[in-house]
């Protein structure tokens, strides 16, 4: 579904990904984790479409070129991304921003428009799905929302979307342990044969409801390990402390191949 | 004055000598201002003397008057002696119903999407279209009749209800107000008139639009609203106008009297045409809109959204004079490609206890620049009185800009004054957050800016927030990207 080879960004002359290889099947949850500042979100916002880095290397999404695509047209063609820090829009509602956003994707996928009362009754069932309160569908999008309820919100949007390949920034920080399962809930929902799932995490806490295929650990802009759940535990117990000698090796060596299921 | 061809005067005369005009051939005076044409227009009008009287005034006021210089907007100086200061469709008998109204004239309402034989049947608007000057088509006047509301052409009001012109007029915005208000009154054309008598609520909003016609053809309507003690009334203004290649003049006047208990609501969409991409051609619009709380606890209140022309002046304010009385002022400015708009309110608290709110909100994009300019002016009379002002401003792209210039002038210490101010670019994050959900950016982009404006929109009338926000997203077309 998605291949990465040798994605490099760059930043105001400053690389930040130097070389990401990935590749991930549908059906499948891979997680990143990784220090802070490593290129996590920077990959996550590549990927969705964020025009102010530069850009080289390939990423062929469903066997298409999806560096050539807009942001938005990556969201019709089923690319997701829960943010790691949601954007208010004041004076929007909630609600009317997401059936912009289902209808904006469907009249770009061709489809009809859904009517108010078809996407009411959807989003009711979604919101049911992420245990959110209507109050929030009539307030402005993520205005005065609490951290936990941006990300919640994130979740009920990607609900609301059914993307086949989301990406979920830290979508599990800041949140309290009843939240951090109906995120694990809404996701789990959509795990399916044809979608698949790459979650950006530092907690092992959210593997332990979203059992990941694969885990990768990102450092200094690349991909430096990857292996199966055991790797997460692993790294909850010892750090990131001897990784970044890793990565040292891995760039002088070839670059490193994703793992793969 | 000097400088009148033989022909114009011959003209003139002559209808002076038949004191009423039908079947003019040509209905366009020449060029240029001076009494003649004053006289011309007054004539034309079959004004009685009085009302030409307060013409002539008004024009020897203005003579003496200079052009103001004060506001933030760049121009080249206009020939007020190159404008043509009064023309008029033929229409060939007084219109009863809309089947005779020409139908190039229905077509043109048509393209805005706002036909009148529409309104008239989907939304109960009663609708007083101006078209170069002269009104072609008043509709719902029997049902407004019954319950005793006048709402017709300045020029009929003239003619039917001169008690009541004679009443008011001017006592809001006096004939020397200021430069543009006195011209107006010397020369202006037609409008509306409204009266809303003791008690009645009207029972639909009054709806005028606005539209010039012919080329080089100045616009100078005056409107006059009247809500007498426990009277309520909400009132429509809405304009748009056809590309043009020179600069046109557009200098109107509203004055709105509200008596004891009586409230009166303002909404104008004005969407002039504002020039080229290159900043050529477009509405000069210098307006000069008021109101006055007269009596205690009235209620006077203007929202507009201002999207066209290439410059726009325009400060609505309130008198309040009335104890109690409470103005308001709501509006949303934007200004793209080479448009300058320097608007806002003028709030006079002379009452006990007045109260105003006052919420600004200007778009600025492309070379865009956007003016607020307010006023609030507490006199010592106005123990209690309250002010609460609020000027955003959003930024689309690097090339516009916004000012903010809030006049305060309390003389009472009861009073309470309070002001709020906003710069904010339109977020690269939040066109990014809604591309990723699939929305296109053009439609990101009207709707962030359409929720910036969102607390102004509420305050109009549901059809006409429909429009403004249509005409938000049209404006901003390709000014982004
Ligand atoms: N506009 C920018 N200009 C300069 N440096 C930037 C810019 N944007 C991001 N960076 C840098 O890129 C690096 C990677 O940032 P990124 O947000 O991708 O890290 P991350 O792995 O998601 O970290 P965290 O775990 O803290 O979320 C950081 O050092 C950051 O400071
Ligand atoms: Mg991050």
């Amino acid at each position: 579904m998605l291949q990465i080879e040798n994605l490099r960004a760059s930043i105001g002359g400053k690389e930040i990904l130097r070389g990401v290889n990935l590749e991930v099947h549908a059906g499948e949850v891979h997680a990143v984790m990784g220090p802070n500042g490593s290129g996590k979100s920077t990959l996550a916002q590549v990927l969705a479409g964020r025009e102010s880095y530069d850009v080289t290397g390939k990423v062929l999404y469903e066997g298409e070129d999806l560096l050539a695509l807009s942001p938005e047209e990556r969201a019709a063609a089923g690319v997701f991304l829960a943010f790691q820090y949601p954007v208010e829009i004041p004076g929007v509602g909630n609600l009317y921003f997401v059936r912009t956003a289902l209808n904006s994707l469907r009249r770009q996928q061709g489809l009809d428009e859904l009517d108010a009362i078809d996407f009411l009754s959807l989003a009711k069932e979604r919101m049911r799905l992420v245990e959110m309160d209507e109050s929030f569908m009539g307030r402005s999008v993520n205005e005065g929302f609490s951290g936990g309820e941006k990300k919640r919100n994130e979740i009920f949007q990607m609900a609301v979307l059914e993307p086949k390949l989301a990406i979920l920034d830290e979508t599990d920080s800041g949140l309290d342990i009843d939240a951090l399962r109906v995120v694990a809930q809404g996701v789990n929902a959509l795990r399916s044969e044809g979608r698949a799932m790459l979650v950006i995490t530092h907690y092992q806490r959210l593997l332990d409801y979203i059992v990941p295929d694969v885990v990768h650990v990102f450092a200094d802009g690349q991909i430096v390990r990857s292996g199966d759940k055991d790797l997460a535990l692993e790294l909850e117990q010892h750090g990131y402390a001897d990784l970044e000698q890793r990565a040292t090796l891995a760039s002088a060596a070839a670059p490193v191949v994703g793992a793969t299921s | 004055m000097t400088d009148v061809s033989s022909e114009v005067r011959e003209f003139a005369s002559r209808e002076y000598q038949y004191g009423f005009v039908t079947d003019l051939e040509t209905d366009v005076a020449p060029r240029g201002l001076n009494e003649d044409v004053i006289r011309l227009i007054s004539s034309k009008k079959n004004e009685p003397d009085w009302m030409l009287e307060w013409r002539l005034k008004a024009y020897r006021g203005w003579l003496t008057m200079e052009e103001p210089t004060w506001q933030k907007a760049n121009y080249a100086p206009i020939d007020y002696q190159d404008i043509i200061y009064y023309a008029a469709p033929k229409p060939k008998v007084a219109l009863t119903s809309l089947d005779e109204v020409d139908p190039e004239v229905l077509a043109m309402f048509d393209k805005l999407g706002i036909s009148l034989a529409e309104q008239e049947r989907l939304s109960g608007v009663a609708v007083d279209a101006i078209v170069d000057s002269v009104s072609v088509a008043t509709t719902f006047k029997e049902k407004l009749a019954d319950v005793g509301v006048i709402f017709c052409s300045f020029s009929e009001a003239v003619q039917c209800h001169p008690e009541l012109v004679k009443r008011y007029l001017g006592t809001v915005v006096p004939r020397r107000d200021n430069f543009f208000a006195a011209l107006n009154s010397a020369v202006f054309s037609d409008g509306s008139f409204c009266f809303i008598p003791k008690g009645v609520r009207c029972p639909m909003e009054l709806s005028t639009y606005f539209r010039i016609n012919a080329a080089d053809t100045g616009q100078f309507e005056r409107t006059l609203i009247i809500a007498e003690e426990g009277a309520s009334v909400s009132y429509l203004e809405g304009c748009t106008a056809p590309m043009r290649d020179t600069n046109q003049l557009h200098a109107a006047v509203v004055e709105l009297v509200a008596l004891d208990d009586a409230q009166i609501k303002y909404s104008t969409v004005q969407n002039w045409y504002p020039g080229d991409a290159e900043g050529r051609g477009g509405i000069y619009n210098f307006v000069t809109k008021r109101g006055k709380c007269a009596g205690v606890n009235s209620k006077i209140s203007w929202t507009q959204v201002e999207t066209g022309s290439a410059i726009t002046w325009k400060y609505p304010g309130v008198i309040l004079q009335g104890d109690n009385s409470v103005g308001e002022f709501y509006s949303v400015a934007l200004t793209a490609n080479h448009q300058q708009a320097d608007t806002g309110t003028k709030m006079i608290h002379i009452g006990k206890n007045t109260s105003s709110t006052i919420v600004s909100k200007a778009i600025s994009a492309g070379h865009g620049q956007n003016t607020y300019r307010g006023l609030v002016k507490v006199l010592d009379s106005a123990s209690g009185a309250r002010n609460h002002t609020q000027c955003d401003s959003l930024l689309l792209g690097g090339d516009c800009g916004a000012h903010t210039f809030p006049y305060v002038e309390v003389k009472n210490p009861t009073a309470q004054v309070e002001h709020e101010a906003s710069t904010s670019k339109i977020g690269e994050d939040q066109l990014f957050y809604c591309r990723q959900r699939g929305i296109p950016e053009e439609d990101a982009v009207s709707m962030i800016v359409n929720g910036f404006c969102r607390e102004v929109f509420k305050e109009l009338p549901m059809e006409f927030a429909v429009e403004a926000q249509k005409l938000l997203s049209v404006s901003l077309e390709g000014s982004v990207g």
